[in-house]
Order: C-alpha cells, then sequence, then structure tokens
C-alpha cells in the first residue's frame, strides 16, 4: 500500500528509472534505442491525435524531413551534432507549418487524407530529387560524431552511450510538453478537442489553436526523426512512405492516446512484438494486426488506458470497502 | 488553491522539481558513462557467424528465398569441409523487409547483439548500401549479392565491401552489345523510375552510340506501376524496332504482359535486360514468346560447373536454383573460403586473399578485381521457349564474355586506381 | 503528339478509370450508409483477385470466377461488419478505420501463408485475349474493352437497384437520414450488415477484373487502396455519382499525365485531390458537415 502511494506520489521519477534500467531488460541495446526514438515519435504524433483530436496520417512527412535535415545538416554544413537535431527540429515544425496550412481547416477523413495526399507529395518530391536526398538509394555516410558540450567532447557510439543520449532528448520533450499542455494554451487545446464549436464560441481560433498544435507535434516528430538518422547514420526514403505514418498511429493506439507514457508503451509493445515474432515467423503481421484488432475492439484506451482504467476500479472498491 | 503536489496524479502532469530530478540523473549518467560496461560481443571460440539480411516479407520473398538456399548450401559445403579456420559457421538469416533502414537496423543487431563477424546477402540496392553502411562502421567484411551501381563506387565502396553480383552498368553493356549486332536501330526505354532504372538506361545509350542506334525515346515509369496500358500509346508513336525493359521482377512481367496484350509484339521486339526466372515463369510461356532475355545464370547450362551446383542444390532443396541463389552461393562460398585462406578474420589479409582470384563456383570463369572488389563474370542471352517442364523455361542463345574487364565501368571512372587494392574505409578496432 | 495516341490513351484512361470506379462505388456507398472508412478495402480487391485465380483454375472457367469472387467478399465483408464493425459503432468514426487498418494487414499475411509471396500468373480467357482494331486507328486489348463494358453494366445494376427497388429506396433514405429511417421502424443495423457485403463484393468483383491485367500478389491492393481513397474524396464520400465521375476523372488524369509528363502520372491524383479539395471541400458531389 505504502509502496502504491509512492509511486503514484512521483510517477514521472518511477517512469525515468524505469527509462534507465530499460536498455537491460531488453534483449538488446539497439532495440531500447528504436523504442524511445519511435516513442517520441509517437508522443509527437499523441499531440496531434490524442491532445487536439486530429487523426493525421501524415506524419512520416515530419519524422522524415527531420531525419534528411539532420543528415543533410551533418554531411554539408557542421560537424555538430546540436545543428543536426536543431535542423531537424526545426524542418519538422517548418513542415506542418507549411501542410498545417492547406489541411486544418478540414476535419475528420478530409484531414486524414488531406494529410496523407500531402505527405505522399513530399515523399514524391524527395525520391525525385536524388541528387539532394539519394532518392530510393537514401542519404548514406552520415558520420559518426561526438558530442560537444561545455568544453567535453564526448564519444556516444556505444550502443549503451547512445541510448542515454536520446533519453535525454525524450526527457526535454516531455518536459517542454507537460509545461506546454499545462499552460492556458494547454487548457485551450482540450477545450478545442472536447467541442471545437463550443471553444470557437468562447472566442478562440480554433483553426490557429489546432495549426500550433499540429506544428509542436510536427517539431518533435522532427526531432524524433533527426535522431534516427544519428542512430541509422543513414536515412531511408521509406522514412517518408505512408507506411511510417500507418506505424506511427498503430503503436499511439496500441499504447493509449490519453498520457504521455501511452505513445512509448505502444512504441515497445509493436516493436518487440515485431522483433520478437520476426525471428519465430515470418507471418508476425498476423499476429500484429490481430493484436491490433483486438486492441481497437476491447482495449481502445490502449495498454496504459487499461491499465489505469484497471487501477482506478481497484481504487474505487478499496475506497468503498474502508468506507463501508 | 490547487496544490500543485496533487496535480502529480493526473494523468500524463509532471511536477518540475520531480522532472528536473529525472533530467539530471539521466544526463549525469550519460555523461560519465556510469553504466558502460564493456561486453565481448565477439566470441573467440564457438562458430564463425555470417549474418544475411533478405526481403523475406514483401513483393521479392521468393528471390529473397533463392538467396537464402544459395547461401545454405555454400554454409553447408564449407562446413562438410572442415568449417572456416577450424569453426563451424552458422547462417543468421534475418527479414529486412525491403526496408533499406530496417535492413540497417538488422545489420545493427546482427553485428552489436549476435556480434557476426563476416556479413553476406541482401537485395535491393538500397538495402545493400545501408547493410554495407553499417559493416563498415564496424568494420565486418560485407558480400554484396544484388545488383548495385553504387556498391563498387566511393564513397560506399571500401575494403570491407566486396560485390558478387552484376551491376546495371555491367548488364546494359553485355545486353547493349547483343542488341547492337542482332537487333533493329530503332531503341525505346521503358524505365522504372529510380537509380536501377536510369543506370540501366544511361549504359544503354553508351554501348548503343557503338552500334550507330537511334534513340527513340524513353518513357519513365513509378516504381511498383502495375497498370503500364497508360504508356503503350508513347511507345507506339515512337515507332521503335527494339524495346528495352529497364526494370525488374513484377513490373518486368507486368508491362511485357501487357505490352503483349496490345499487339506491340507484333511490330517491336521486346528485350528484358534483368529477367529472373522466377519472372519468367510468373510471365507464362505465351507472354514471354519472342521476349528476348538477360540473365546472370541458368540451370540448365552446359557446363561443369554448373551441373555440380544444381546436382548439390536439388539434392538439398528438391529444385534447381534460380538466379539468385547462384549470386548467394558463390558470394557465400568466396567469404567462407577467402578466410579460410587468410588464416585469420583480419580483413586487410581477407582483402588480399580475395583480389585477383579467379573462380568458377558455378557458371563459368568470374575474377575478382582488386581495386574495387568487383567480380568479372559473363552474362546469358536467353530466348524464352515453351516450358516442358516447370523450370524448363529458357534457351541460351548467347554468352557474354565479361573478360579483360569490357563490361565493367573502368577503376578510373570510379575515382580509383587501376593499379592499387581497395584499402579505404579500414577502421583501427 | 498524334490524334492516334490521344485518342488511344484517352480509351486506355477509360478502362484503368473503370477499376478505380468500382473500389470507388464500394467504398463510398460503405462510407455512405455507415460513415465507416473501409481500410481494408484493397486487401478485399485482393482477396477477390486470389478468390477469382483459385476457382479459375480448379474449374477452368473463367466466368466463373467472375462470379465467384464477389461473392467470397460478399461473405467476407458480412462477416467483418457483424464480427468486428458492429461493435464499434456509437463509438468515435476513427475506430472502424483503425480497425479495418488492422484487419488489411492479417488478411495480406494470410494469403501469404497459403499462396506464398510470389506471383500468380493469371490470364484473360482465350476468347477475350486478343487487341481489337479500334477505329482502325490503333489495336487495344479486348479484355480491356470487356472491363469496360462490364463496369457499365455494374453501374447500371447498381443504378436501377437503388432507384427502383424498395431496398433501394430505404438505403439512399438512410444515407440521407438514419434516424428517420429508424423511426419509421425499419432496421438499419440490418441494411447496414448488407451494404457492408454489397460494397466488399464490389471490391472483390474489381479485384478479380484486375487479375489478367496485373500481376496478382499479396500487396496487390496496398496500391489500389491509396489510390481509390483519393478518388472517394473527389467524387464526395458517399457520393455515388461523385465515385463514377471522379473515377473516370483520375483514370483519365493518369492516363494523360502518362502521355506528356510519366514521371508525374503517381503523383497527378493527389494533386488532383488537393486542388478539389482547396476548392470544393466536401469533394465534387460530396455533403458538408459529414464527418466534420
Amino acid at each position: 500500500m505504502a509502496f502504491r502511494k509512492t509511486v503514484s506520489k512521483y510517477p514521472l521519477s518511477f517512469i525515468f528509472l524505469f527509462f534507465i534500467v530499460f536498455p537491460f531488460i531488453v534483449p538488446y541495446k539497439a532495440l531500447a534505442t528504436r523504442i524511445i526514438i519511435w516513442g517520441l515519435f509517437a508522443l509527437g504524433y499523441n499531440v496531434c491525435l490524442g491532445y487536439t483530436g486530429m487523426l493525421s496520417f501524415g506524419h512520416a512527412a515530419f519524422f522524415g524531413s527531420g531525419a534528411y535535415a539532420a543528415g543533410l545538416v551533418l554531411l554539408r554544413v557542421s560537424q555538430n551534432i546540436w545543428f543536426g537535431l536543431l535542423g531537424g527540429l526545426l524542418m519538422g515544425a517548418v513542415t506542418a507549418f507549411i501542410l498545417g496550412y492547406m489541411s486544418i481547416k478540414r476535419r475528420g477523413i478530409y484531414f486524414a487524407m488531406l494529410t496523407l495526399a500531402f505527405a505522399q507529395l513530399v515523399y514524391f518530391i524527395a525520391f525525385q530529387w536524388a541528387g539532394l536526398t539519394g532518392g530510393d538509394n537514401g542519404l548514406r555516410n552520415i558520420p559518426p560524431l561526438p558530442v560537444s558540450l561545455l568544453g567535453l567532447t564526448i564519444h556516444i557510439e556505444s550502443p549503451l552511450r547512445f541510448y542515454f543520449f536520446v533519453l535525454v532528448f525524450v526527457i526535454l520533450s516531455l518536459f517542454a510538453l507537460n509545461r506546454i499542455l499545462q499552460s492556458p494554451f494547454g487548457h485551450v487545446l482540450k477545450a478545442v478537442r472536447e467541442n471545437d464549436h463550443r471553444a470557437r464560441s468562447c472566442g478562440y481560433e480554433t483553426s490557429n489553436v489546432r495549426w500550433l498544435a499540429f506544428i509542436i507535434s510536427g517539431a518533435i516528430s522532427g526531432l524524433a526523426g533527426a535522431l534516427y538518422a544519428l542512430y541509422l547514420h543513414f536515412v531511408g526514403i521509406e522514412s517518408l512512405y505512408w507506411t511510417t505514418s500507418g506505424q506511427v498511429v498503430m503503436m499511439t493506439l496500441l499504447g493509449g492516446m490519453g498520457s504521455f507514457i501511452g505513445p512509448f508503451i505502444g512504441a515497445g509493445v509493436f516493436l518487440y512484438l515485431e522483433d520478437v515474432l520476426s525471428t519465430v515467423t515470418e507471418h508476425w503481421m498476423i499476429f500484429l494486426g490481430g493484436i491490433f484488432i483486438l486492441c481497437v475492439l476491447f482495449f481502445p484506451t490502449g495498454v496504459w488506458g487499461t491499465i489505469q482504467e484497471i487501477v482506478s476500479r481497484k481504487r474505487t472498491t478499496v475506497k468503498q470497502e474502508r468506507d463501508a | 488553491m490547487a496544490n500543485p503536489k496533487q496535480e502529480k496524479g493526473k494523468r500524463g502532469a509532471i511536477d518540475r522539481r520531480t522532472f528536473i530530478k529525472g533530467a539530471g540523473c539521466a544526463t549525469g549518467m550519460a555523461l560519465f558513462g556510469g553504466f558502460h560496461f564493456v561486453r565481448k560481443t565477439h566470441a573467440a571460440e564457438g562458430p564463425i557467424k555470417l549474418g544475411f539480411p533478405i526481403p523475406l516479407t514483401g513483393p521479392y520473398g521468393t528471390e529473397a528465398k533463392d538467396q537464402q538456399a544459395g547461401a545454405e548450401l555454400a554454409v553447408a559445403q564449407v562446413n562438410a569441409s572442415g568449417g572456416v579456420l577450424g569453426r563451424k559457421v552458422e547462417l543468421l538469416v534475418r527479414d529486412d523487409k525491403l526496408k533499406a533502414d530496417e535492413a540497417a537496423l538488422r545489420a545493427k543487431e546482427l553485428i552489436e547483439s549476435e556480434g557476426v563477424q563476416l556479413m553476406a546477402g541482401v537485395f535491393s540496392a538500397a538495402n545493400q548500401l545501408a547493410v554495407n553502411e553499417q559493416c563498415k562502421l564496424h568494420g565486418i567484411p560485407y558480400m554484396s549479392t544484388g545488383q548495385s551501381n553504387e556498391i563498387t563506387q566511393l564513397p560506399d565502396n571500401s575494403i570491407y565491401t566486396y560485390h558478387e553480383a552484376f551491376d546495371p552498368y555491367q548488364t546494359s553493356q553485355a545486353v547493349g552489345g547483343w542488341a547492337g549486332k542482332n537487333l533493329g536501330k530503332r531503341w525505346y526505354f521503358l524505365v522504372a523510375d529510380y537509380a536501377y532504372g536510369w543506370q540501366l538506361t544511361e549504359g544503354f545509350r553508351r554501348k548503343g552510340k557503338e552500334f550507330g542506334f537511334v534513340d527513340a525515346g524513353e518513357t519513365k515509369h513509378p516504381l511498383g506501376t502495375s497498370d503500364y496500358s497508360s504508356y503503350m500509346a508513347r511507345i507506339l508513336a515512337a515507332k521503335p524496332d527494339v524495346l528495352f525493359m529497364n526494370n525488374f521482377g513484377k513490373d518486368m512481367t507486368n508491362a511485357v504482359k501487357q505490352a503483349a496484350a496490345f499487339g506491340l509484339k507484333k511490330q517491336v521486339t521486346i528485350v528484358c535486360p534483368n529477367c529472373s526466372l522466377s519472372s519468367r515463369m510468373a510471365g507464362g510461356d505465351e507472354v514471354f514468346d519472342g521476349v528476348i532475355c538477360g540473365t546472370s545464370f541458368y540451370w540448365e547450362m552446359d557446363h561443369p560447373t554448373t551441373r555440380e551446383f544444381v546436382q548439390a542444390f536439388q539434392k538439398m532443396h528438391g529444385r534447381p536454383p534460380v538466379d539468385y541463389a547462384g549470386y548467394a552461393y558463390s558470394g557465400v562460398k568466396e567469404l567462407l573460403g577467402g578466410v579460410n585462406r587468410a588464416g585469420k578474420l583480419d580483413p586487410v589479409a581477407l582483402a588480399g586473399a580475395i583480389e585477383g582470384r579467379t573462380y568458377d563456383n558455378y557458371k563459368g570463369k568470374q575474377w575478382w578485381r582488386p581495386c574495387d572488389h568487383q567480380s568479372q563474370q559473363d552474362w546469358f542471352i536467353a530466348k524464352s521457349k515453351k516450358a516442358k517442364a516447370q523450370y524448363d523455361v529458357f534457351q541460351i542463345v548467347a554468352t557474354i564474355s565479361g573478360t579483360d574487364q569490357r563490361l565493367m565501368r573502368t577503376c578510373v571512372e570510379l575515382g580509383l586506381d587501376p593499379n592499387k587494392p581497395i584499402r579505404s574505409g579500414l577502421i583501427k578496432k | 503528339m498524334s490524334v492516334t495516341a490521344i485518342a488511344m490513351q484517352l480509351f486506355t484512361g477509360l478502362s484503368l478509370g473503370m477499376l478505380y470506379v468500382l473500389l470507388a462505388l464500394g467504398l463510398s456507398i460503405i462510407f455512405g450508409l455507415l460513415t465507416v472508412v473501409n481500410f481494408s478495402h484493397g486487401a478485399m480487391f485482393m482477396w477477390g483477385a486470389y478468390a477469382g485465380v483459385a476457382t479459375a483454375s480448379f474449374t477452368g472457367n473463367f466466368w466463373l470466377a467472375l462470379v465467384v469472387s464477389p461473392l467470397v467478399t460478399g461473405a467476407y465483408g458480412l462477416f467483418v461488419e457483424r464480427a468486428l464493425v458492429r461493435p464499434l459503432y456509437g463509438r468515435d468514426l476513427n475506430y472502424p478505420l483503425l480497425l479495418t487498418f488492422g484487419l488489411q494487414y492479417v488478411m495480406i499475411e494470410i494469403v501469404r501463408i497459403f499462396w506464398g509471396t510470389s506471383d500468380l500468373a493469371f490470364s484473360a480467357p482465350e476468347v477475350l485475349n486478343f487487341p481489337v482494331g479500334l477505329f482502325g486507328i490503333f489495336y487495344f486489348p479486348s479484355y480491356r474493352l470487356f472491363v469496360i463494358g462490364v463496369t457499365g453494366l455494374i453501374c447500371l445494376i447498381l443504378w436501377l437497384f437503388l432507384e427502383k427497388t424498395n431496398l433501394g429506396l430505404v438505403i439512399r433514405a438512410g444515407t440521407r437520414d438514419p434516424l428517420m429511417v429508424r423511426a419509421l421502424g425499419i432496421d438499419m443495423g440490418k441494411i447496414w450488415w448488407f451494404v457492408f457485403g454489397m460494397g466488399s463484393a464490389l471490391a472483390g468483383i474489381a479485384g478479380i477484373l484486375a487479375a489478367p491485367i496485373r500481376s496478382v500478389f499479396p500487396e496487390m491492393g496496398l496500391a489500389m487502396l491509396v489510390e481509390s481513397f483519393v478518388v472517394v474524396v473527389v467524387g464526395g464520400m458517399g457520393s455515388l455519382k461523385g465515385a463514377i465521375l471522379s473515377g473516370i476523372i483520375m483514370g483519365e488524369a493518369s492516363a494523360l499525365t502518362t502521355l506528356f509528363y510519366p514521371q508525374m502520372a503517381d503523383i497527378v491524383i493527389f494533386l488532383v485531390m488537393a486542388v478539389v479539395l482547396l476548392i470544393r471541400p466536401s469533394g465534387l458531389f460530396g455533403k458538408s458537415g459529414l464527418l466534420e
């Protein structure tokens, strides 16, 4: 009982602790890094879906363009890893700015289709512009670079060090996102999600609010893309293809849309299952698809949402018992 | 008034203090690498591990399985004759889902987690380059078994990179040379709109000049197009003698099928420069009737090592080998054989053991060019024939010899020194 | 470009458009009545192709395959609606979309398990397997003319069904105002069930019609899926007129672009969609406010 109380009092500390031991409990460290990078991408996507209520099918555009931007910066402009990451984040934001401008007035399925269409346009441009992006061969030879911080040079090539490097950005993003969502803007976002008309009648320019949320979502996705580029030293053209968008949607739903931790759980479950299942059978997709279907049918709040429901139900019954 | 500490119970809400604590913790650990264990991933004893990422899921699953079958045969044969450096070889097959970043991830996992000492395989060009990238970063020798122009060029090429398969340039020189001598002058190109297609077309144009060909034009189609009906009008309007299908696999089969349906074969000779056996079989007798095919290998060829290879393959897998099986078989055999001859797992010694070597594993004489680790080999021109048995689909009409590097780009063209073996990219481990 | 080439291309665009029309009709009719976005439509198209090819190789009869494919996919559609989609009514509109999104992967994998990953070779029946001289100026595959004809026939039958039968009347009313229809005592649940099956059957027949033209392989529906969505959105979700018109427009757009600027062929339908949506936000014939 005391333990549970401590957990609920400091949930994030336990989350951090979990992240810290995470690379040691998964089969191999590269998987842990993949999970938190995709988790970050899903976190960014969740700003759009979970917190603003917009189903976008074009987030690959932000992830991919962030990755390409980071790679190109490090290949052609600077050896400074910070610039690469910044480039990725900004590119994600700018792409979301543009795509958002053209899509944000529509909602529901039209919004989803517009984002899909524009994302495919980005894919097509990147594919054809082979001189810049490498086309279907991808952007290669992104150099492994050390981090320079306060005069120190830190090498992050080993799997474990790279994991913690990525983790820093994940935590910073969580922090930043938390501030944003706790702010007045965050409350307006919630209002827009719950009832757009009402929010508008209160005087809020809802399409601008949604646009800004879309940009924030794009920025985080772009950062995730940049980290991915650093991780693989390579950017594949598929990072811009609609199947990447589909994957992040599945992860977000799987983990639970209503929280910060949900996307990470979704990414973890998805990637872990994919990894484990692919070594067992080449037909792993049938299990993953099946699990996803079960989730949609029976656990729409995702893994984390369902866990929260179970815990709160238990808490209510305990309270009832105590009060009885 | 709301107590900020109470807000922590809310979904995902974070207390600032806790956050800074956590962030500081993680950052500290990253900076000091406090948990940096050094784990020995390379076993000094135990089997030699050979990583093999291929697209088991996706449209080229069949070709991938062929590659796997060829590699398995090579590994079995090497193990039967004592293994590598006295140790057994273990083939670790992984599914790269035909996606380049997945290939990079698989390679990373194979290297970092499984501790493979060698890498081979990979089907598509993009995936080869992605796997090659990972191998270069970690100093793992990689034997590539699919077509790619870039893999033997800088900046992708390195001392660790070996290319057993043909590349689009060589394909175009081989087939273009034959077409120039035997077919009409007006050439039209249906080009898959990606590097492979562009490179084939460029190569054909270059070779065609020697024969005074007339460039009737080209049409690029998006990769993975299923419906080619829209391109027929353009092609017919150009009135070509020869139509080159500069694409691969399903794209090629579909294009030929639909060209036939539009009556193109009445007026035009169709040439498929890189026609794999599986594509030919998927298309069927009628569709490919009259079509000229270029291929790296055909199992019914009359050559001693071919017969040996086919026999051994049929014994192990119950069917004759298809083109990509041959690449994988020969490539893996060369890689493992090279290590044995080198006497140790050292990349420079391995390179020395392979460069300049003449060999014949399954289809005729091949030679390793030292400047770029490209395998020089022959190409074959085949005509489709009515299948009397399931795999009996080709009739070889010509062998295009690859000797004297006549089909390859010169070392100088690739930015390499023709007199020096490639040593770039060597890392200290 | 010569007149011959353009004329031929217009015909090509029409035959290309016909497959789009069939798929868009199925998608639109399901969406119009159930407001469900069926992301597994492409996979149903693929199942139709496989069902047809299997039938044809078993019986040697292509015409039988034409009948069997829509029956198989229609029956499957009925199962999907009852078992998987029905539990989601009353929830957010995104859920059936997401469910069918996951479903398509399962459907693709099932086919991979039973038929493997390589193509199935399939040709048009002998009687249709020859080029026909059209207007004396160019050759056109007779099979594609057949596809144009069959699709036209299906559209006609569909129109007759919706306009002239009682069930059709109920469906049209249900699209306009489901609450009212229910108030009149009609069980919308059964209607929805039937319509989902009908939409799936349309996808199935598109699949078998496409089989002789292109490769039959497990992922063949994925490319068609995105394109069909674009077609439906341009036509207006829920509008059958829109689906037919949009399908033909998109087919012609794709074909004509190929004639003049081939690499853009892939992307031109997206551009058309973007332009249409920016000018007419609900598509050509769509109703505004639907799924806003």
